[in-house]
């Protein structure tokens, strides 16, 4: 984890809101893992924003993100330009953690803006010839991206709450007895991973969590979650941002 | 070469640069980024007598040029922070003061007996103006009688120096310096950030789960100066700056108001090498406006 100037070298709205970028630097795009973020600041905001990975091109030396504009703040990330500057913290956090020789098949569960990160990790997955099924979760169809994206690496489910694209309800409507994976991995809204969690009880599963951060490094103790072993609060920028899902309170 | 040095009660300083209580855990996230022996000091996040697990979230909210908290005091407790934070600061060359916290005067006590017994520990910060706690905190540090009653009782209870920490959030900062002083106080630190609140539009509720918290960051400058410059005026203890500090020229006006030392809080989150840039800047921002060291300059500002 390093204070880096990241270059902005590709930007375009791929839905309602929502902004996909391309980010250029020597060092974070050669370590970062699945599931960890990128911490960066904005001009004229005190708290810097973290925003998963979600995808990264080592030989490029680029990283993808998304980001959904929800404030000011990224409303003013959203009108960066190719060439600009980026001041970015990171790697941040522990990523998706999987152990290749134990698993054959796993289920990604995305909710919306919650979906990035899981790409970086399906990718991954596939390329070590592990079987992907991806449920994505959208709130409406003007909402749905990276389909095709995910389409290529196995067979993939979009569901929007109104139904107005792919299956209608929650993602969480979706699966069924009849799926079959040794593992699952969730990121989306807290309501989303409360019912997934629930509902998949008996399935190891790993989640990403977020939470307004302060310092994102694990000095502030802002972004806290609670435990349900003796440990009290973990802190997601340090000890996450992904738990195994058995472990938190939600 | 620029004299940075400070020697204030307890505490030897290679420069007037510290990280303020809080916002810098127990060092060890940032000693990732840099040397923690480039610090004058390191103010430790809050103790108390035993474990606290804090606010629920969302803990921080950003407002216009700062940030809302009510984090709550989250800490391990004293005994763990002694056995295991201490002795990883204690590895640098910099001074540690521990910042004590407590809901009663008997945990205040408590916490400052133990880090008395802690020989890397060279200076207490009183915890008296915490604006995010239900009990304790707060009252001490808005009623002059109780901070006098808590300062009297720690000075008993240890041989090291004590620094208050005041609270903004009261229409008589010099009352509050006074009654401290009197109780024996070494020094002070201020100011503690103000009680604020922000509401969330879509939801229409607060969007810190406490309701309130404590506004710190550049927005907070301004006050944290004038009360400064009124306590300087009336009081003879040493002061530690803070609120808002986020570069060389941020110091320099504190030193000028009257501070003898200053501490750096939200400032390290946007940028968490914010402090040694400041540290590294500071010779040159002291001799463009004229001063030969930092003692040259602490309470220089003119006001006749």
């Amino acid at each position: 984890m390093r204070k880096v100037e990241m270059k902005l070298v590709y930007a375009r709205q791929i839905a309602e809101d929502t902004i996909e970028m391309k980010l250029e630097d020597n060092y974070i795009t050669q370590i970062a893992e699945p599931g960890q973020f990128i911490y960066i600041a904005l001009p004229n905001f005190t708290l810097r924003r973290p925003i998963s990975i979600a995808d990264v091109d080592r030989e490029q030396k680029q990283l993808t993100i998304l980001f959904k504009i929800f404030g000011r703040g990224t409303a003013s990330f959203a009108a960066y330009e190719p060439g600009m500057i980026v001041d970015c913290i990171g790697p941040n956090g522990n990523g998706f953690p999987f152990d290749t020789d134990k698993m054959e098949k796993v289920l990604l569960i995305g909710g919306g803006i919650g979906v990035p990160p899981l790409y970086y990790l399906g990718k991954k997955l596939k390329s070590k010839g592990i079987e992907v099924t991806s449920i994505l979760g959208y709130q409406t169809a003007a909402q749905v991206f990276y389909e095709e994206e995910f389409n290529q690496l196995g067979e993939t489910i979009v569901v929007t709450d109104d139904g107005s694209y792919g299956e209608k309800g929650y993602v969480t409507d979706i699966i069924t007895d009849s799926f079959n994976f040794d593992l699952y991995y969730s990121c989306g809204p807290t309501g989303m991973l409360r019912a997934l969690t629930s509902k998949l009880q008996d399935k190891k599963g790993y989640i990403s969590l977020e939470e307004r951060m302060g310092c994102g490094v694990g000095a502030c103790a802002a972004c806290v979650v609670s435990t349900k072993n003796e440990q009290g609060y973990l802190k997601i920028c340090h000890d996450g941002p992904v738990f195994p899902a058995k472990e938190v309170i939600l | 070469m620029m004299d940075l040095q400070v020697k204030l009660p307890g505490l030897n300083l290679k420069n007037p640069v510290m990280p303020a209580s809080g916002c810098f855990g127990f060092g060890k996230e940032y000693s990732r980024f840099y040397d923690l022996s480039l610090l004058g000091a390191v103010m430790m996040k809050a103790a108390t007598g035993t474990e606290r697990l804090g606010n629920p979230t969302p803990r921080v909210a950003e407002t216009s040029s700062g940030m809302l908290n009510a984090i709550g005091l989250q800490n391990p407790g004293v005994d763990k922070i002694i056995a295991e934070e201490v002795p990883f600061l204690a590895q640098y060359d910099t001074e540690i003061i521990a910042n004590i916290a407590g809901s009663t005067i008997e945990e205040y006590k408590e916490v400052a007996k133990k880090f008395n017994d802690a020989p890397e520990v060279k200076a207490f910060e009183l915890n008296i103006s915490c604006p995010n706690v239900k009990e304790g905190g707060i009252q001490f540090g808005t009623d002059p009688d109780m901070a006098k009653e808590v300062t009297t009782i720690v000075k008993r209870a240890s041989d090291k120096p004590v620094y208050v920490k005041l609270s903004p959030n009261v229409s008589n900062i010099v009352a509050m310096a006074k009654a401290v002083e009197e109780a024996g106080a070494d020094g002070l630190t201020m100011i503690n950030t103000l009680t604020g609140m922000q509401i969330h539009l879509p939801s229409r509720r607060p969007l810190i789960a406490n309701k309130t918290g404590g506004l710190s960051g550049a927005a907070i400058k301004p006050i944290a100066i004038r009360m400064i410059y009124e306590v300087r005026e009336q009081v003879n203890l040493p002061i530690i700056g803070m609120g808002g500090i986020e570069t060389a020229e941020d110091v320099l006006e504190f030193l000028l108001a009257g501070a003898n030392a200053v501490a750096v809080g939200t400032a390290n989150f946007q940028n968490p090498l914010v402090m040694p840039e400041i540290i590294n800047e500071l010779p040159k921002t002291l001799e463009k406006y004229g001063f030969s060291s930092v003692h040259d300059a602490i309470g220089k500002a003119v006001f006749v």
